[in-house]
């Protein structure tokens, strides 16, 4: 399937953008036509980060003529494994400043427009109005779900990439022309099935592999060139280095693109939507949740307790609570972890922020160890709060 | 009949580690079974509680997203290829 041009071209390149974009101009397939289409794009990169990076760099370098970027976040250490966007004099810059002053710096022939705002349902479908095509390198699932759906109501095009550790995910979504996100993934997993970059980990080389796929559709989008990855899910494996394609269908069910959509505008609440805690665990944390200066209270006391950390072996290698048991979340899912837990001793559970922690506590009540509890924060508060010479991830 | 299936690097941790796996079954159904037998744990973050597939896993058997073709029922003769492949938000 080829589609047409999403964008009318310029009307000319001037003579520093035929100097600058000339590797371009003797490609047939893109040539002064391709190009000056390219000049007159809009494009809205969602998310400085990871995906954003390579993205904003790669389509502020090809001349992409309105580069919008958006973004809330400021960049942190643990950000420049990966984000090469950002620089070791950006740290606790906003990203889209430091993201802004980059593309200026690769390319003063363009426009950048930043938007320093957290992206939510009462401006999505404004910012997204002023664009051709969104690029998506979001971090989440409540985000990407209220994109794709914005996108949708708006008959935008969606590139989307995906990534976690060492696997790659990259696709078109386009109503228009094919399936949507939700046509691909028709709801999101439950809370604490799925674990995040920031749980999991991600290969910072990946961000690029992946970006640059997007940037190479989205290009090819605004040029009308070659097959667009309309209606295929690209899957990458950098351990095993291969790519493969897979169909995805238009689901005539499908609530928002479908025969008959049901959903017709934004969803009230993306975040419940997704559900960044379960039901359970929300439920177990009430009255049930200390602090880490609790935490210490209760260790300089020498108050009986068994505090486990439900975190995984190598995060608990890298930093670790002093005192702290390791016994990952995984064995309390599978119920194998309870017959470790002293019934004589206040059961006190931590993990990296307090999600997994709190997906935790909730198996341990329904144990019947009333009186446990987990730490809110968990280790990056302690570290933060009660010894600031350990290291942070 | 024998097949391969890819596991996504979120479900390496039923299987040792490995990416590739080979798994016995006439039908998508059995497959998962056999997976299950040889692999403790697998099927449930496959399946739901009602044994339907979950709506944030494609199954695939080739290229086809078995949602659009038999869904457990969906056919997988000798040396199919099946991934499974999660949804992930990371980016």
């Amino acid at each position: 399937m080829t589609l047409p041009p999403l964008v009318e071209p310029a009307a000319e390149l001037t003579r520093a953008e035929v100097n600058r974009y000339s590797r371009h101009l003797i490609i047939p397939d893109v040539g002064m036509d391709g190009q000056k289409r390219l000049k007159n794009a809009k494009v809205l990169v969602v998310g400085a980060g990871g995906l954003g990076s390579p993205a904003l760099m790669y389509l502020a370098a090809a001349g992409v003529g309105t580069l919008g970027l958006i973004d809330f976040d400021i960049v942190d250490e643990s950000n420049l494994q990966r984000q090469v966007i950002h620089r070791q004099s950006s740290l606790g810059m906003p990203k889209v400043e430091s993201a802004a002053a980059t593309v200026r710096d690769i390319n003063p022939l363009i426009d950048v427009v930043v938007h320093n705002t957290v992206l939510d349902r009462d401006n999505v479908l404004d910012i997204f109005s002023q664009y051709d095509l969104i690029l998506d390198g979001t971090d989440n699932f409540a985000t990407r779900y209220m994109v794709n759906d914005a996108a949708v109501l708006l008959g935008k095009p969606y590139v989307w990439g995906s990534i976690y550790r060492f696997d790659g995910q990259a696709s078109v979504f386009w109503a228009e022309h094919g399936p949507c996100y939700r046509c691909l993934y028709p709801e999101p997993p439950p809370p604490g099935m799925v674990p995040s970059c920031a749980e999991g980990g991600v290969l910072g080389v990946l961000c690029a592999s992946i970006g640059s796929i997007q940037v190479n559709e989205a290009i090819k989008l605004l040029a009308g060139i070659g097959e667009p990855l309309v209606g295929r899910l690209m899957i990458y494996d950098a351990l095993e280095m291969t790519y493969r394609t897979v169909k995805v269908h238009k689901d005539p069910e499908c609530p928002l693109c479908g025969k008959n959509p049901t959903q017709t505008e934004l969803l009230e609440d993306y975040e419940a939507f997704c559900g960044a805690v379960s039901e359970e665990a929300t439920e177990a944390v009430k009255d049930s949740t200390i602090s880490v200066h609790d935490l210490k209270a209760m260790q300089d006391r020498g108050d009986d307790i068994f505090l486990v950390d439900v975190r995984e072996p190598n995060e608990y290698e890298i930093v670790s609570i002093p005192g702290a048991t390791l016994i990952p979340k995984g064995e309390f899912l599978d119920g194998s972890a309870l017959p470790r837990l002293p019934q004589d001793k206040k059961i006190v559970l931590h993990c990296k922020s307090g999600v997994r922690s709190a997906e935790a506590l909730a198996v341990v009540k329904n144990a019947g160890f009333a009186d446990a509890v987990h730490v809110g924060g968990g280790v990056v508060a302690w570290v933060n709060q009660i010894d600031p010479s350990l290291p942070a991830y | 009949m024998s097949v391969s299936v890819r596991i996504p690097t979120i479900l390496r941790t039923y299987t040792g580690g490995e990416s590739e796996v080979k798994a016995d079954g006439d039908t998508l159904r059995a497959v998962v079974a056999d997976l299950e037998a040889n692999f403790t744990g697998i099927s449930a973050r496959i399946l739901d509680d009602a044994g339907k597939i979950r709506r944030f896993v494609n199954v695939y058997v080739g290229d086809e997203d078995v949602r659009f073709t038999e869904g457990l029922d969906t056919p997988t003769p000798a040396g199919a290829q099946i991934s499974i492949i999660p949804a992930v938000a990371g980016g």
